[in-house]
């Protein structure tokens, strides 16, 4: 499976949960699949998706709150694991794009190959963390851990397919701001 | 001196009302103040940069928060206030000590307490340097610069202003 199709099966389960998205590819890809005012594109911070997404829930506590990352980005802050672990948000699902690479900038390895993400999320203490690797088992995966207690993790292996042709997001980062903001007020 | 109590309470008064950090010993009662409270609810980050994402999240979920660290822990969240915090105009009050401030102090505090004052600046990040006397004056000021401009502000701690328990 590809990423992008990963993101067209995932899109339409969402409702209004806020999302945050981690940079390069996958706010992008994402954007290009279905842009919602949830949405909190991450273009710059690499790793900090987890962080924000932690921020949010924990404000939050009512909803649910997503956060779509990257196997780069995750490994990039793996100490926000534990964190987000013995916060212990209830409403708070972390889904991990998994194709074993940079593929922002040129697809270089990262680490999870041999590393298992969602194994590293299970000890760090997430209530469940799940691996899918096709298309069929997201929909299930997703609304399994979504009626679930969280922290959950959810890990999709993808080949790195990403379509760089595809734009960039067009929002400025104070609009993406604002409408994130809007979205969780509202 | 300022009590650590006091400030607390001052931020607390000011409507802030979610707390992270990563420790220096500078801000151990300050800290230690913090954690005596439950509701406050103040949760260790691992690192400065996740201290500033968690920040972000929950000012963008409605909370006013404060992050607490070292002035080392700027070096690690330079790219998060530069690629974040700037760019998207999300505000938090940082508290950082101000180790190495005029030369003295162990050696890996020499190098960023020299740079600390230019480092933000030449960063944007607007700041001020508490003293016993100003918190009140300083903290209207972050709070203007909070609300109506929507950027970090930090406030820099030197040795000795809190109480330190260790
Ligand atoms: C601190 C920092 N280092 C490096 C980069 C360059 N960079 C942008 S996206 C990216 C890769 C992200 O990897 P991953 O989370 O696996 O997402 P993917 O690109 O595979 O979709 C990198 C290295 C950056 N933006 N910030
Ligand atoms: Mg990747």
């Amino acid at each position: 499976m590809k990423g992008i199709e990963a993101f067209k099966v995932l899109a339409p389960l969402l409702k209004n949960e806020p999302t945050v998205l981690a940079n390069g590819f996958i706010s992008r890809a994402f954007f290009n699949v279905t842009d919602r005012k949830e949405n909190f594109y991450m273009i710059g911070s690499m790793g900090l998706a987890s962080s924000i997404g932690l921020g949010v829930a924990l404000a939050q506590p009512e909803r649910k709150t997503l956060i779509l990352d990257g196997d780069g980005n995750v490994l990039m802050a793996m100490g926000t694991l534990a964190m987000i672990a013995t916060c212990a948000p209830k409403n708070l699902i972390h889904i991990v794009i998994d194709n074993e690479v940079y593929e922002s900038t040129g697809s270089q390895r990262t680490l999870s190959h041999e590393i298992k993400l969602e194994e590293v999320a299970k000890s760090a203490g997430y209530k469940q963390a799940m691996r899918v690797t096709r298309p069929e088992e997201i929909q299930p995966a997703y609304e399994k851990l979504y009626q679930a207690e969280g922290p959950v993790f959810l890990l999709i292996k993808v080949e790195p397919a990403f379509d760089a042709s595809q734009g960039r997001v067009t929002h400025t980062p104070e609009q993406i701001r604002d409408r994130f903001m809007e979205s969780i007020a509202g | 001196m300022l009590s650590s109590k006091i400030f607390v309470d001052k931020l607390r008064g000011n409507g802030f009302d979610f707390f992270t950090g990563v420790p220096c010993s500078l801000l151990s009662g300050l800290i230690a103040e913090l954690e005596a409270i439950p509701e406050i609810g103040y949760i260790p980050s691992v690192r400065e940069d996740a201290g500033v994402g968690l920040c972000a999240g929950a000012y963008m979920g409605g909370k006013q928060p404060v992050l607490l660290m070292q002035n080392s822990g700027f070096g690690y969240s330079l790219n998060a206030f530069t690629s974040l915090n700037l760019i998207y105009k999300i505000p938090v009050l940082v508290v950082m000590s101000w180790r190495g401030f005029g030369g003295k102090d162990a050696p890996e505090h020499i190098i960023m307490g020299d740079i600390n004052e230019p480092l933000l600046k030449t960063s944007g990040m607007e700041y001020a340097v508490l003293d016993e006397n100003n918190s009140d004056q300083v903290l209207a000021t972050a709070l203007k610069k909070i609300n109506d401009e929507r950027v970090p502000y930090t406030l820099l701690v030197k040795k000795g202003l809190f109480d330190e328990r260790h």
